[in-house]
């Protein structure tokens, strides 16, 4: 594929940001995943999908450094990757949302949303705690993108809340903005509309396009949801039982045999 | 009848200095708990050990020397120097931050994502651990923590009190030492855990361990911190009711007073820790004054633990702690 492409509503794709090679990740004697390959490109939204326990979360799991496949590389920026723990691969860029969130219930979605600048904090323990001259610098600078994105998200008004109280549709979304805070090269989303209403679920890709149109951020998520997938992803990548059966434009996986297959039962007659 | 108020007064302040010294310990269980929802058992053992190090090291003792004695037939007991104190505080500093780093490496990196109880059971063990290494380190024998604190009735207190109520207030100043020391302690761990990127890092880490991970945080580093903290406010605590108590044993039982300051100020609060010392140090002087005669005295051995029975019953999150949240 060629370096720059520009996709048919006008994005730009850039060359190749994470390629997944050959991974294979068992637990056990269950194998997960199976020798699969597949690249994620920058400013692109990709997509995992497959029915239950094809391997989706796992799959997310190992390019967040939840897991680490026994076999196969992954090769993040050009760079080889060896095996990580999650908060290292997270200082590299990558941010991630869990399936059944995890967020600080205890804290504030301000407070929340201002651990994803974590990564970015580098004055030292005593300035900040004296809050004097580069932490004080620092400190406002991170306000100012926290309130950014708190804005992006239309969440201005539950910024003081507790996470704990809110309901679960406020909640995905504060946890989509603690992960973009981070300013991530890449943004994984884990079932990011599991549990939405329709209404939920507009909204929610609305915002994901909106991440990856204006911030430029690359998106990779996993969804049940056939209908938002192919509306979302520039690329689908398809799983079924830890294997990749296929992987395209979302019209090329809608015509593949093999998926509608897997999706839909195969008649043994 | 004044000479009754200002008795009542004395026994007040007193009461408040007992209780700084509540908080100090409780102070310590606060840290981790927060930290790693993990209910420290250990706490007053640490203090124990850490008196223990801070005097063995003072006086020049030979760490082991009994079983290096038994074993190699020598006759080892001290190295015949004497440490001054600041060095050798700062040295048993990095001793309960070794001790801090042992534990993560060999206990807790074990038993990540266990559930709380477990945990619980952990510090037990480590209890019992760090009381027979301290026994086995330093000797049994009961020893007495000098590190130039202040000691003795406050001359200057009894006199102008006296002057000026003519009644003199009775005030040792090792607890007025213990109340400064205790407050420039809380006041730095606060503006640690409120304002630095350490101290938001352990806030989330208390909350979600998942979450933590994914927002870069390091588990590991943020409970070596942690129990290093911890094991620093053990010393102070130490050093505290080692000067005024001598150190021994007993001193790891003072973790018990601990627990009924813990119901009333929260599990989950710095000031909570404080308010409750103070109230549970001050309830319990003045209880033991104006019930004790009615009841023939010895109130103090229950005072605390019944007050903290009437929180649970009450308000079981205590006086500041987190607001518990649920949503069904």
């Amino acid at each position: 594929m060629s370096v720059a492409e520009i996709t048919p509503d006008g994005r730009t794709l850039g060359g190749t940001l994470m390629d997944m090679r050959n991974i294979t990740l068992r637990f056990g004697g269950v194998t997960a995943i199976k020798d699969i390959s597949f690249d994620i490109r920058e400013g692109e939204i990709r997509a995992i999908i497959g029915p239950n326990g094809a391997g989706k979360s796992s799959m997310l799991n190992v390019i967040s450094g939840f897991y680490n496949p026994q076999e196969g590389e992954v090769w993040f920026r050009g760079d080889k990757r060896g095996p990580m723990r999650p908060y290292q691969v997270a200082r590299l860029g990558i941010a991630r949302t869990f399936q059944n969130i995890a967020l600080f219930d205890g804290m504030s979605v301000l407070d929340n949303i201002m651990t994803g600048r974590l990564t970015h904090t580098k004055s030292g323990i005593l300035d900040q705690a004296i809050w004097w001259g580069k932490a004080q610098r620092e400190e406002i600078a991170h306000r100012e993108k926290v309130e950014e994105i708190i804005d992006f998200l239309e969440i201005q008004r539950i910024r003081k809340t507790p996470v704990g109280r809110l309901p679960y549709g406020l909640k995905k979304r504060v946890e989509l903005a603690r992960a973009l805070a981070a300013e991530p090269k890449l943004l994984l989303l884990d079932e990011p509309m599991a549990g939405m209403n329709v209404e939920e679920k507009e909204d929610m890709s609305r915002y994901i396009l909106d991440v990856n149109d204006e911030f430029g951020t690359t998106v990779a998520l996993i969804e049940h949801d056939m209908g938002v997938v192919m509306d979302l992803s520039d690329r689908v990548v398809v799983m079924d039982y830890g294997r990749k059966i296929g992987d395209g434009t979302p019209d090329e996986v809608r015509g593949n045999q093999d998926v509608i297959d897997a999706y839909l039962g195969v008649s043994h007659d | 009848m004044p000479e009754q108020f200002f008795f009542a007064a004395e026994v007040m302040v007193n009461g408040l200095m007992v209780g700084v010294m509540y908080a100090l310990v409780a102070l310590g269980f606060v840290l981790i708990f927060k930290a790693s929802g993990i209910f420290n058992y250990a706490q007053g053992v640490m203090a124990l050990f850490a008196a223990l190090t801070l005097v063995g090291i003072q006086q020049g003792q030979v760490p082991f020397a009994h079983l290096i004695n038994a074993i190699f037939g020598t006759d080892l007991h001290h190295f015949g120097w004497e440490v001054p104190a600041v060095l050798a505080i700062l040295l048993t500093v990095l001793v309960m931050i070794g001790l801090a780093v042992l534990i993560e490496r060999i206990v807790l990196k074990h038993l990540v994502n266990q559930e709380p109880i477990i945990l619980f059971m952990a510090t037990i063990g480590l209890a019992y651990f760090l009381e027979g290494v301290g026994d086995l380190m330093w000797g049994s024998d009961i020893k007495v923590m000098d590190v130039g604190l202040p000691q003795g009735i406050s001359d200057v207190i009894d006199q102008t009190t006296y002057e000026w109520f003519g009644y003199g207030f009775f005030i040792d100043r090792l607890d007025i030492a213990a109340s400064i020391i205790a407050a420039l302690l809380v006041a730095a761990l606060i503006v640690f855990s409120q304002y630095t990127r350490e101290g938001r890092a352990l806030r989330a880490v208390a909350d979600d361990h998942q979450a933590a991970l994914s927002v870069g945080i390091s588990l590991r580093f943020i409970w070596v911190l942690v129990w290093s903290i911890a094991g620093f406010v053990a010393l102070v605590a130490g050093i505290m009711w080692g000067a005024k108590s001598g150190v021994q044993f007993s001193l790891s039982l003072i973790a018990l007073k601990a627990l009924p300051v813990l119901m009333l100020g929260g599990f989950t609060s710095i000031p909570g820790a404080i308010v409750g010392g103070l109230i549970i140090g001050m309830g319990e002087k003045l209880f033991e004054f104006l019930v004790g005669p009615l009841v023939g005295g010895a109130t103090e051995n229950w005072f605390a633990y019944v007050l903290a029975l009437l929180f649970l019953v009450f308000r079981p999150q205590g006086l500041f702690g987190e607001k518990i949240i649920e949503r069904v």
